[in-house]
């Protein structure tokens, strides 16, 4: 019962495994199909949202934390598949394919939420991330320059890297302590605290930091994020973040003794994070490009929640990431749909946008105005509970400097927004889109708005959520 | 929350007036042909401004307190609240944005012809904002109306404007977006000294004299651009001249009226001490508002460049006023702000009735069409007259208020101020004569049909409110009046107490 949304993706990959294996494939229903299990699977997490119990000798734990991200990981794989449906920019023969990695994908992430055991964490993420490393070539070969190819070498490569800088912390953490078990781990650290104990800590931080795209670690985001396809972004620019962001809190609490430099480095990265972010986002002509940027300054927003250390700070970091899926999804959404057979687009490509489908021009600003943080929508409450928490905590600087980055970011939204609503459509056809992706955007937008102008029930749950595992 | 009166007691008329217009915008959605979507709009800002009619019957003058006041909780974890009251300082300025609503409508019945329906959105979503703005006592409440209002303000120059629109859009949003991130870091360092968003909460607090400072500066910087007060001004031409009709009466009748709102009701109270160190600056720098807008006014060939720099004068007139900080200055200034949503509003009005006959604003082009339209000439030669302050019109009281209440305050600084008031004569008589007038060799304006029954009906009331404040404007000062004596006591307690722990302290 406690893991029942695992199982159902398990399932659910399976079946798209016996699926690839048959000739005949009717793609509307695989994709109905796919939706559907998504479906179940997020009704599967709602139903055991309140399960607290332990698994495989105390190695995987279902618990309020866990159980939040799984929530949030299954309706956001619910709206990514209705993103992408079809799969238009994937190879016709390896369709059913990709949608087995989708699934194994979030299957693993949904592990890794659970983990708190290190060798069961590390499967987990090796477990999503493989997956995720074979989605990004599977584009369907239009242009002739394989660029899918080169996105794909250049993920996996920075991906082990990040792995192996994981793996070494993991190994020191259990030298120091003795122990692989994270509930352990932690009074043994507060005993050891010793530079190699912080170090070690670091280390494991470092492959989620690569996870998130924060600073020095993002230089896999562009890249990939435009060589992969357009569905294919949607889902590694938004879902996995959701998982790193419950590992890094997991092990930011577990730093020892004195936090304060670790405090000053996340602020260093935060600040590098946001400013190279933004201001490289200005100048681009890609959309997925612009939107890997910000995603870079949004991931140093989120560092400002981590480093209050406490939990109210988890929280609103938990908070902002959920808002920040959705927001991302919205763009993807409209991206997807706009390109006519799964090519990338550049701004000027949705010019008119408000005429050829008013609906997808109004999620579209919807979205990135909420990216923008302007309010009542989600990523203002996010952006702000942020800047709240961190002043709290003294660090006025930071906080001066984050908002002189939500004033920059405005600028390369709104450029978007211009396209959609103010240009000339030219000789551009109109999109069609089907009902699903219809009520797909309604909700969306409904969750965009009232996540944001009701902050205070899901801020609770996360607070209560994150103090489980403090 | 002693400052609010009888909270969540009766209707709850404030969030009526805030989500009125949000439903007839959500109506639109549904059914969106345009024909319906200018009656239906036209319907709902009239019901808005027939509904804030209670609020004005039922506001008691003779307290300062918060009234009509509502007050739930919204993020308690953070303890934000949902906190809405009006007091003298406020009253007029709801009044001013739920009335001139329908006009604005009414203004844009034939002037915009493509996606009307759109544009009908944005106005009812731009009421939204303004009427919460004005009435919301919580600071984050009051972020969310400041920011929110951007998007359609936005919009509405950036889809309907004149040919620069991206330019002036962008510029738009730039500037404000920028002078309001520093606000949002004040409100936060607020918080965080006060535990609490509830902004009477906030004032008359033992802040540092460095804090006090460094907040000031952060608020006025924001309010600066919106007023927009000398130099930080450039923004305001170009948004006037792109943007439509409807959309240049909203920005000068309300939006501007946001940053002297905000200077009054959170500068001053919050932030005492830093007002009065900072004061004598940002009255010279108010002066030169005045000055430069003249000037710069007097040299424009665009009706409406020109009555953009005359509004950065104007608004020189009310920031003066505010930071003289006495009586008459300060009820002047918010007599003043009134003024100038009249005034200018109509001006902005008369521009878009002669653009929408030549498709100009050039003032050389419809030279001269004072002869064949007489009741244009009258309407747009009273609203010259009232905009340069000539006696019997609303301007006269309201800057004669402000400059008596100037020289109170010090001579040689109501001396800088009167060039202004008679550049202003020249540039409007300029502008009037050019018009109205021309030369001997005026261009064939034969074709002009003077104002049509719906225009008449746009301008008249904006003349009634020309010749009552002129005329009468003891009632309007009678709202104020209590308000503005009890930020001036406290201002002055304030002051004393200083002054004793000054003298405690040697």
């Amino acid at each position: 019962m406690a893991i029942l949304p695992e199982l159902v993706l398990l399932t659910g990959a399976l079946a798209f495994f016996g699926l690839s294996l048959s000739k005949e494939i009717n793609d509307v229903q695989m994709n109905n199909t796919a939706i559907f299990l998504g479906i179940v699977t997020f009704i599967c997490s709602l139903v055991s949202l309140s399960q607290n119990t332990m698994f495989f000798s105390g190695c995987y734990q279902v618990d309020l934390f866990s159980q939040f991200f799984k929530l949030t990981i299954s309706l956001g794989l619910v709206f990514v598949l209705i993103a992408g449906q079809n799969l238009k920019g994937i190879d016709r023969s390896v369709r059913p394919e990709y949608y087995m990695f989708l699934f194994i994908s979030c299957l693993g992430l949904m592990a890794l939420v659970s983990a708190v055991e290190l060798i069961t964490l590390f499967v987990s993420l090796e477990l999503s991330s493989f997956a995720l490393y074979l989605m990004v070539p599977m584009r369907d070969d239009q242009t002739g320059i394989r660029e899918q190819m080169e996105a794909g070498i250049k993920y996996i490569l920075f991906g082990v890297l990040a792995t192996g800088f994981m793996l070494f912390g993991m190994s020191y953490i259990f030298g120091l302590t003795g122990t692989t078990y994270i509930k352990d781990i932690i009074p043994g650290l507060q005993v050891a605290s010793h530079p190699a104990a912080f170090f070690a800590v670091v280390m494991v931080l470092s492959a989620f930091f690569f996870k998130l795209a924060i600073f020095p670690l993002h230089f896999w985001v562009p890249d990939v994020y435009e060589g992969a396809s357009n569905e294919t972004t949607c889902f590694v620019a938004t879902i996995p973040k959701l998982g790193a962001v419950a590992l890094l809190i997991r092990f930011v609490i577990m730093v020892p003794g004195d936090t304060q430099v670790l405090i000053y480095l996340m602020m260093v990265l935060a600040i590098c994070s946001m400013f190279y972010g933004n201001l490289i986002a200005l100048v681009q002509t890609d959309v997925k490009r612009m939107l890997g940027y910000s995603g870079i300054a949004h991931a140093g927003f989120i560092l400002l929640g981590l480093l209050t250390m406490n939990a109210s700070g988890y929280a609103t970091a938990m908070y902002y990431i959920t808002g920040y899926v959705f927001m991302n999804i919205a763009c993807y959404t409209v991206l997807y749909n706009v390109s006519v057979n799964g090519e990338n687009l550049s701004i000027t490509d949705l010019n008119g946008l408000h005429k050829r489908q008013p609906m997808l021009a109004f999620l579209l600003a919807i979205g990135l105005f909420a990216l923008a943080g302007i309010p009542p929508m989600v990523g203002f409450m996010g952006e702000f509970l942020l800047l709240a928490g961190a002043l709290k905590q003294g660090y006025l600087i930071l906080v001066i400097l984050a908002a002189i980055n939500a004033g920059i970011a405005i600028y390369y939204y709104l450029c978007v927004v211009k396209a959609a609503f103010t240009a000339d459509a030219g000789d551009r056809a109109d999109v069609e889109i089907n009902t699903i992706t219809k009520f797909g955007s309604v909700v969306l937008v409904l969750i965009i708005i009232f996540m944001g102008a009701f902050p205070s029930k899901i801020i609770a749950f996360a607070d209560t959520a994150v103090k489980t595992i403090m | 929350m002693d400052a609010l009166l009888n909270v969540n007691e009766g209707f709850p008329l404030l969030s009526f007036l805030i989500f009125f217009p949000l439903a007839g915008a959500v109506v639109l959605f549904f059914y969106s042909e345009e024909k319906f979507a200018r009656l239906w709009t036209l319907l709902i800002t009239t019901l808005e401004a027939i509904f804030s009619i209670p609020l004005l019957i039922g506001f008691d003058s003779g307290t300062a307190k918060y009234q009509f006041a509502e007050a739930h909780a919204w993020v308690p974890q953070w303890n934000i609240n949902y906190i809405l009251g009006v007091d003298g300082i406020s009253i007029l300025l709801v009044m001013l944005s739920t009335l001139i609503m329908p006009f604005c409508v009414l203004a844009s019945w034939k002037y915009i012809k493509k996606r009307v329906t759109q544009f009908m959105f944005c106005l009812l979503i731009m009421q939204v904002s303004m009427v919460g703005l004005f009435v919301a006592l919580d600071f984050i409440l009051f972020w969310v109306f400041w920011e929110f209002m951007l998007i359609p303000m936005y919009l509405l120059i950036a889809v309907w404007g004149g040919p620069r629109k991206d330019y002036a859009s962008i510029k738009f949003f730039l500037y404000t977006m920028a002078g309001s991130v520093f606000l949002l870091v004040a409100i936060l360092a607020l918080y965080v000294k006060n535990g609490s968003f509830f902004i009477p909460d906030m004032m008359w607090q033992n802040y540092s004299t460095t804090f006090q400072v460094l907040v000031f500066l952060a608020f006025f910087l924001a309010f600066a651009i919106k007023v927009p007060m000398f130099p930080l001004h450039t923004w305001l031409p170009a948004a006037h001249v792109e943007a439509p009709t409807a959309g240049s009466v909203i920005l000068a009748s309300v939006l501007l009226k946001m940053g002297t709102y905000g200077m009054l009701r959170f500068c001053i109270p919050i932030t005492p001490d830093a007002t009065f160190m900072l004061a004598p600056f940002i009255l010279w720098l108010s002066i030169a508002g005045i000055i430069y807008g003249g000037f710069t006014a007097l040299a424009q060939s665009d009706m409406k460049k020109l009555i953009a720099y005359s509004s950065v004068g104007h608004m020189g007139f009310v920031t003066l006023g505010i930071f003289v900080l006495n009586t008459r200055g300060i009820e002047g200034s918010i007599i003043q702000m009134i003024n100038h949503g009249v005034t200018t509003g109509a001006l902005f009005l008369c521009v878009g009735m002669i653009y929408e006959r030549t498709h100009s604003r050039e003032l050389s082009v419809a030279q001269g069409c004072g002869k064949v339209m007489p009741w244009y000439a009258t309407f747009l030669g009273l609203f010259c007259l009232s905009s340069f302050g000539f006696p019997g019109t609303n301007s006269f009281i309201g800057e004669f208020m402000i400059l008596a209440g100037t020289f109170e305050y010090s001579t040689g600084l109501a001396l800088a101020a009167i060039p202004g008031a008679v550049l202003a004569a020249a540039y409007m008589l300029r502008m009037l004569q050019k018009l109205l007038y021309g030369t001997e060799n005026n261009p064939d304006q034969s074709h002009l049909k003077d104002l049509s029954i719906r225009e008449i009906t746009v301008l008249a009331p904006f003349a009634l409110f020309v010749f009552w404040i002129g005329l009468g404007p003891q009632p309007f000062v009678d709202l104020i009046h209590t308000s503005v004596a009890n930020l001036l006591d406290q201002l002055h307690n304030w002051q004393q107490v200083q002054g004793v722990a000054q003298v405690l302290l040697q």
